[in-house]
């Protein structure tokens, strides 16, 4: 019997393998973004070996002063030059966004993973879980942690990092049940791979780049809840300088020295509006299918 | 020798069954086609010889590997046979493949996972698998991913991943369904050609009666879960005792009849 099957013929041609070039590192949100990010990562470095006055030093003679030469950014009702007040709490706003973000990840992405590659039972008592600490605010889980450790740096991070892991372990967990149930995890399998390497080799790769955007936003999370957190006292305590204390402070004497609130304020306005920009960037920038859209684009 | 055999499987989904009472055996050199209509379970019985049954699902019967009870035996059991006794073609190599990995170090995996080769002996042999399934320039390729390639050339990946830890059986379920014609009679001839050398036994899966009738000695005809018929595949196309394989096997001289003029008007 014939079968319809026409003759094979081995015509294959080279496979079109282009070097893969990273572009997109020009995309205007992640230039402007990381600009913004990098002028006040300066201003939290530079204060490490410099700043223009000492951290307890006033002047009592120039109190609620305007700009000038001699105070850039003016001083407040203690006569404390705002500027150094404001670098150092950049180094402040800075510190506690990454070990917030650190704690966040730490805890949040191996519980999403473990989520989503354990059996059911697992996964839906850790959704609940995740579901519990999210509709918790997190303003008032640092209430209750400053309450019974009092306030202090460690309190303050260890309160952002567990609200914001939350948030990190759900995007984990989902983004790691979608790459399970592909087939090359089912291919993986069928060559006796276990279940740890699958996550290594597979599972990890394939999500990284969007916890990484994730870890950028949760970044700017982290820096508005410590600006919270010092705003209500409940964050890192005096003398430590941070914008939300500095807020706070100016308060008071806003109608006289109306740029003491101005500074601070805008201060976590640039860092939120820079981490934002940078994640859509590095969105545009890691994600595998855009990538693969400008590689076919280039061609 | 039997290296995969299977009595009674039985595959129920709350309590549904879907697969019914299956045997059969193959041994390394055996050529088997399991032929029957989507839905009729053929791939749930290859996912079930591996144990990769979607959860939900439970099984009955015996599946022995190497005269072994694999049914029900924990993971870890499973996954020292997966790769390096039974291995599996899937249908799509586009999705069968990791997206962000090199096909190099995908076709690497097994080999450093059974084999304990070390990174740079396993991508030698990863280029030595990408020559002998055809594929050009492996040196370069092996460096490239799964979207640089074409369907056939993922298809070769896919057998090269599948055949790397010479496996005693490969079960490769329709393996060309997806692939254009003549890229599926390129990997057919392939797929003969690694079988002879390599002396797997095959187990091919597919709803295509030409194709099946083409590389497989045995057949195996399924329906609605239940194997409706079995014997040499001379002996069911010229004498289907079955009602269902007696239609299989009308209908592809149908479609083969259709064809014919085609294929004359190419000639000329």
């Amino acid at each position: 019997m014939s079968t319809p099957l026409v003759e094979a013929v081995e015509t294959i041609e080279a496979p079109d393998i282009p070097d893969r070039p990273r572009r997109g590192w020009r995309s205007p949100s992640f230039v402007v973004g990381a600009a913004l990010l990098l002028a006040i990562l300066a201003l939290a470095l530079v204060s490490l070996v410099w700043s223009p006055y000492g951290l307890d030093h006033t002047d009592p003679t120039a109190r609620l002063a305007g700009p000038s030469g001699q105070h850039w950014a003016g001083t407040d009702r203690l006569g404390r030059d705002q500027f150094t007040q404001l670098m150092l709490g950049a180094r402040t706003a800075v510190w506690i966004g990454l070990a917030s973000v650190a704690v966040a990840f730490a805890i949040g992405v191996p519980l999403g993973l473990l989520a989503a590659a354990a059996g059911r039972f697992v996964e839906n008592a850790v959704v609940g879980v995740i579901d519990i600490v999210i509709a918790f605010p997190t303003l008032l889980l640092a209430m209750l942690l400053v309450t019974v450790y009092g306030a202090s740096t460690g309190v303050a991070i260890s309160a952002i990092g567990i609200g914001v892991s939350a948030e990190v372990a759900r995007l984990t967990r989902i983004s790691a049940s979608r790459v399970f149930t592909e087939d090359y995890v089912l291919a993986a399998r069928t060559c006796g791979t276990g279940p740890l390497m699958i996550l290594a080799r597979h599972v990890l790769p394939n999500i990284w780049h969007t916890l990484l955007v994730q870890a950028t936003l949760a970044f700017g999370i982290a820096v508005i809840a410590e600006a919270s957190l010092s705003y209500l006292g409940l964050g890192t305590p005096p003398p430590a300088p941070s914008w939300g204390r500095m807020l706070q402070e100016a308060q008071s004497t806003v109608s006289v020295a109306p740029w003491n609130v101005l500074l601070p304020g805008l201060a976590v306005a640039v860092t939120v509006v820079g981490v934002n920009l940078l994640g859509d960037g590095l969105r545009e920038i890691l994600d595998p299918q855009l990538r693969q859209q400008r590689q076919a684009a280039d061609r | 020798m039997t290296v995969l055999e299977t009595t009674g499987l039985t595959i129920t989904l709350d309590g549904q069954p879907l697969v019914r009472d299956v045997s059969f055996g193959l041994a390394a050199r055996d050529r088997v086609g399991l032929i029957g209509e989507s839905g009729s379970g053929k791939s749930l019985t290859a996912l079930a010889l591996l144990g990769l049954l979607p959860p939900g699902m439970r099984t009955s019967g015996r599946i022995l590997i190497d005269g072994q009870d694999h049914l029900g035996a924990p993971d870890r059991q499973w996954r020292r046979v997966r790769g390096r006794t039974v291995s599996i073609v899937f249908q799509e190599p586009l999705t069968a493949l990791d997206p962000l990995m090199p096909v190099g170090r995908q076709i690497a995996g097994p080999l450093r996972l059974h084999q304990g080769l070390n990174r740079s002996d396993a991508e030698r042999r990863a280029i030595e698998w990408c020559d002998r399934v055809h594929l050009p320039d492996p040196a370069r390729l092996v460096r490239a991913l799964p979207h640089e390639l074409s369907g056939g050339q993922r298809q070769r990946v896919a057998l090269a991943m599948a055949l790397a830890c010479r496996p005693r059986v490969l079960i490769a379920d329709e393996p060309t369904t997806a692939l254009d014609v003549t890229v599926q009679a390129q990997i057919l001839t392939l797929l003969d050609e690694l079988i002879e050398e390599t002396g797997v036994g095959l187990l091919f899966i597919s709803h295509d009666l030409p194709v099946v009738a083409g590389l497989a000695r045995h057949l195996l005809v399924m329906r609605n879960g239940r194997l409706v018929e079995s014997g040499l595949v001379d002996d069911v196309l010229r004498r289907p005792r079955s009602d269902y394989a007696r239609q299989l096997v009308a209908s592809a001289a149908r479609v083969t009849r259709l064809a014919r003029p085609n294929v004359r008007g190419e000639d000329r």
